[in-house]
């Protein structure tokens, strides 16, 4: 398993290397540096002189790929793209383009994204499983008839939509929780109650739909029927063996998120005031600051390979017969 | 028999606990509120609540230009003047300064010239500036001292900054007097090129020896900023410092008003300049020193900003006079300032949040989006907004003012078809500028917040006309008391002597078809567009929209290729000369990358700008103004647009409360009800507990019959 690990390791570097290259030539297509100097410089009074020390103080005054005005390594080391990028490779992501340390706001920031994603992952992930084995226990019943209804209309409706409803009534009309906002530590809990009730609810459709499929698979096995027969009770047919056996089809959606969610989310952070990374990810693609833009997407490419190789781990805890080779 | 009792017991007690829980709820919903977001602590005590919508870039009063970053800076930062609260038109008093000083002019043999001395004779303006003695800064470490009398914290290794994360790690905290020097180190950090001021272009063409400091450390960037002279800025003594400006430039004492000219110590400079500052984010740009009435003493600008009462505020008093009608805002007239102990700022980036908490009573004072808007605003009879009933119920209270600033369409002058001086571009201009029904644009697009502009100049700027003297002759007609839009067959007629009858070359019998650049691509903009096209339609000419990114927006300003477009101008300084230089030749956007965006280029304009910019207001400055806009008018090198209205909300609570648009450190005015406040918060916020019941019960509707569903399938037989 270590050579499999480590062979994945090494794939990683030139995907990373493509996610970078790819960012690059997608940001600058849209922006050009001095486009960047203007937009942190303001629309008043912003002079060539202006632009031109913004961008040599930014390192945004040499060649994006290649330097035709050097030669040998230089051609390609004296360029934003490589000056820019081998940093990051040392997770050294410098300052963002109005000059606070990015490490740092990460370092802020992944603690509430947090407060919101895990519980959010995980209630989630009990709330679908829980209702998915309902469904597959009331099967060809009113209740799953009504549950599949009700899962269908759920994924119809906008996560938007789950966020503006939960506010209005919630907080605005029956006046139990903040609106919005955030605060450290324990008094956190008042503020985080509401986002993780809508990002469970909002989830809950498509989630316990998907696994009820699965669990209707396994249900028709001939094991379940085998300890039908040995008296075992349904629920612990289900919650024991369906539930594991259907475990490889659920880890693959849901083991390559957990790394992610340090992320946070982008509009639920907007809507509740959450100053997470999703907020600042958000934030940052609004002011075109490319420092942070390509730390974040940079982050997040590493967080989803961590996420692809804790899958392939999982696989092998729930399935003894899995070797990764 | 008994076993059935006993189940029947359990259901009972199962009952009486859900009973106790609602009931303790119940309870527990009468007497407090759930929904505060803020600290239990925090309650009736005497703090502002406002918030942030974008998170400041820079709080450096050298770099900080926008008006977010504005309303936390002038708390904290005392230029040596400022505006009056209550008194219009705007009127410049002392605020460090012991008066507002009067610029004394020289000639270029250095001999001082009288007052009315002719413009081209004065060689540069003087302004002494004489400060009030005993004005300290706020506590903070970079003046902390040993028992020597040494600085503490000046010379700081990594390792010393180890243990320090944040400024109340440090454990000593210091003061010192407000100097002279102070001023003249600031002006000097303006020049530095390293610090990137939005206004070193400007002031290195007005203050004396400006340029060349900034080039000499752009050759040097170590150089120590106290131990270099800047041959314009002098400090006399420790209270008196001078300033020279280039020739003669009387708009320069309003720049005295804003943060660039605030103090700055150059210890602090020094203690936040320290390797390992930068790496913990303690940087000058984000943790600002100041004399003002508040000091920033938590910075989270992801989150919440707090600004704490300074300890150290010099004294200073509510102004005891106003303009009639001021009452309400006069009865704290000669007391003492600041009444509020702390600001909080909290980010708010949506706007559904914040109104509803704005409504809830958790922010103090509110804009109003256009959504929002018809809840908020009813018209009277007479047309005049106010809030709503409900809205007033709450005792909620609205605060209207014309911002001097102006919102207006612009003709590319650069363009072969709407630009140029000739007289059928400009008959073209004169169409569209009647065919273009702004009152209506105003009522659909901005919810009647704004005045249709008669020219540049907004109302409350010297210059400006109301009534029939201000009309623009060229678009409007007076009748019945008041302005009334040319009718569209005038619009026509003109278009036709423009060589476009009915729309169509007369030459080539092509259609006329214009283009709007524009960056907006969303659903609104759709709506706006559409209107656009209408309007243009009424005299036969096709629009074309040509939306675009921000970017390839500004570049087609740049580069001249867009033919008309919005745009937008937020005074700087309420002086004609900050709206008339936006058509000034020499500020043309393509030639000289100036903020003359429509590159108009009129000769005449030029030269009587360039008069009427360096006198005092006076009826001759009055006549020039007044000839300018007409040559304006006639030129129509914009669609004038409309002044932008701001209606602004504030709880009962909040007194002392005069929209002031220039002046920005209007908190210190401001006077909080906190215990009102908090006795209205709980009653506007009590828990609505029904719903929860009602879900208790659903919940139980479902569990009881799927549990018993369950039992008759577990002790059924096998199918």
């Amino acid at each position: 398993m270590i050579a499999y690990l480590i062979r994945r390791l090494l794939y990683a570097v030139p995907i990373l290397v493509g996610v970078n290259l790819l960012t690059f030539a997608l940001f600058f297509v849209v922006n050009t540096p001095d486009d960047m100097a203007r937009i942190q410089l303001g629309i008043k009074r912003v002079t060539p002189d202006a632009i031109h020390n913004w961008k040599v103080a930014h390192g945004y005054d040499k060649p994006l790929f290649f330097n035709p005005g050097e030669s040998g390594s230089n051609f390609f080391t004296d360029t934003i793209f490589f000056e820019k990028s081998v940093p990051m490779f040392r997770f050294e992501f410098g300052r963002s383009d109005d000059g606070r340390d990015i490490a740092q706001e990460i370092e802020s920031r992944a603690g509430p994204s947090l407060e919101i994603a895990l519980p959010v992952f995980l209630i989630g992930m009990m709330t679908n499983v829980s209702f998915a084995l309902m469904m597959a226990f009331f099967r060809a019943t009113l209740v799953d008839v009504w549950g599949v209804v009700m899962c269908v209309a759920a994924m119809s409706i906008s996560g938007l939509f789950y966020i503006i409803g939960g506010q209005f009534l919630v907080a605005k009309l029956w006046h139990w929780v903040p609106i919005s906002g955030f605060e450290a530590g324990a008094s956190s809990l008042k503020f985080v109650i509401l986002p993780v009730v809508i990002g469970v609810a909002s989830g809950l459709g498509s989630g316990a739909r998907w696994y009820r499929t699965i669990f209707l698979e396994e249900i028709g096995r001939d094991y379940v029927r085998t300890a039908k027969a040995k008296g075992i009770s349904e629920i612990r047919v289900l919650f024991h063996h369906v539930l594991r056996n259907g475990l490889i089809p659920i880890l693959t959606g849901a083991v390559v998120v957990i790394p992610s969610l340090f992320m946070g989310s982008l509009i639920m952070e907007s809507f509740f005031g959450i100053p997470g990374l999703g907020s600042y990810t958000l934030d940052a693609i609004n002011s075109q600051d490319f420092a942070i833009v390509r730390s974040m997407v940079f982050i997040g490419s590493v967080l989803y390979i961590i996420g692809l190789m804790l899958t392939d781990i999982s696989y092998t805890l729930a399935d003894p017969r899995i070797r990764l080779q | 028999m008994g076993g059935g009792g006993t189940i029947e017991w359990a259901k009972l007690c199962a009952m009486r606990n859900w009973f106790v829980i609602f009931t303790v709820l119940c309870i527990a919903g009468c007497g407090s509120t759930w929904n505060d977001p803020y600290p239990a602590s925090d309650r009736d005590k005497s703090i502002l609540y406002l918030a942030f919508t974008e998170r400041p870039r820079h709080l450096d009063p050298a770099r900080s230009y926008s008006e977010d970053e504005a309303s936390i800076n002038a708390q904290i930062y005392e230029p040596p003047l400022q505006y009056h609260y209550l008194k219009r038109p705007y009127t410049l008093v002392p605020l460090t300064a012991a008066a507002v000083p009067r610029p004394k002019y020289y000639d270029a043999q250095n001999r001082l010239l009288p007052q009315d001395a002719d413009a081209k004779s004065i060689a540069y303006s003087l302004y002494e500036i004489r400060l009030k003695p005993g004005i300290h800064y706020q506590p903070h470490p970079a003046f902390a001292r040993d028992e020597n009398g040494k600085l503490l914290y000046q010379n700081l290794t990594r390792k010393d900054l180890e243990s320090i994360d944040d400024l109340a790690d440090f454990r000593k905290t210091g003061t010192r007097e407000l100097l002279a020097s102070d001023y003249v180190y600031e002006i000097k950090r303006l020049a530095d090129p390293r610090i990137q001021s939005p206004i070193a272009g400007l002031m290195s063409e007005y203050i004396l020896g400006f340029r060349e400091f900034s080039q000499r450390l752009q050759k040097d960037p170590a150089a120590d900023l106290s131990k270099c002279e800047m041959s314009g800025v002098e400090a006399r003594d420790r209270y008196t410092y001078t300033i020279k400006v280039r020739g003669k430039y009387p708009q320069f004492v309003y720049w005295l008003a804003m943060s660039f000219f605030a103090p700055l110590p150059p210890e602090v400079d020094h203690f936040y300049s320290q390797p390992g500052m930068a790496g913990k984010n303690l940087v000058l740009d984000w943790h600002p020193v100041g004399t003002g009435p508040y000091m920033l003493t938590e910075n989270n600008p992801n989150s919440r900003m707090v600004l704490m009462r300074n300890p150290n505020f010099h004294s200073e008093t509510y102004p005891s006079s106003g303009m009639p009608g001021d009452e309400a805002v006069l009865k704290d007239a000669g007391k003492t300032l600041p009444f509020i102990d702390q600001v909080v700022f909290s980010r708010e980036k949506e706007s559904i949040p914040y109104w509803n908490k704005f409504l809830q009573g958790y922010y103090d004072v509110s804009g109003i989006t256009s959504d929002n808007f018809d809840q908020a605003i009813t018209m009277s009879v007479q047309g005049e907004a106010q809030v709503s009933k409900d809205m007033a119920k709450q005792g909620i209270e609205l605060k209207t003012s014309v911002a001097p600033s102006i919102r207006y369409m612009a003709f590319n002058m650069l363009d072969p078809v709407v630009g140029g001086n000739s007289r059928r571009a400009r008959l073209l201009r004169q169409a569209v500028s009647i065919a273009l029904d702004f009152e209506e644009n105003i009522s659909i697009f901005a919810n009647g917040r704004g005045i249709p502009a008669q020219g540049p100049l907004p109302p409350g700027i010297f210059g400006y006309h109301s009534g029939r003297d201000g009309i623009n002759p060229v678009v409007y007609d007076w009748a019945d008391g008041e302005a009334k839009r040319k009718s569209i067959m005038e619009a026509k007629k003109l278009l036709a002597d423009a060589g476009y009858p009915d729309g169509r070359d007369s030459e080539t019998g092509k259609p006329l078809v214009l283009y709007l650049d524009s960056t907006g691509r969303g659903a609104d903009d759709k709506t706006r567009f559409d209107w656009y096209r209408k309007e243009f339609a009424r005299i036969n000419i096709q629009l074309e929209v040509r939306a675009t990114d921000y970017n390839r927006f500004q570049e087609k300003i740049r580069k001249g290729s867009a033919q008309i477009f919005t745009w937008g101008w937020n005074a700087d300084y309420p002086d004609p000369e900050n709206f008339l230089f936006l058509l000034y030749g020499p500020q043309g956007k393509v030639k000289y990358g100036g903020e003359n965006s429509a590159n108009y280029d009129n000769p005449e304009y030029d030269r009587l700008f360039e008069k009427m910019k360096n006198m005092e207001n006076s009826p001759e400055r009055q006549a020039i103004i007044d000839r300018m806009v007409a040559i304006l008018r006639e030129d129509s090198p914009w669609m004038w647009g409309f002044y932008p209205k701001d209606y602004q909300l504030n709880h009962v609570w909040l007194s002392n409360l005069k929209p002031n648009q220039m002046a920005r450190n209007n908190v210190k005015y401001l006077r909080i009800d906190a215990k009102l406040r908090g006795r209205m918060r709980r009653e506007w916020n009590r828990p609505v507990l029904w719903p929860l019941a009602f879900a208790i019960m659903g919940l139980g509707l479902i569990v009881v019959p799927a549990l018993r569903y369950y039992r008759r399938r577990e002790e059924g037989r096998a199918k």
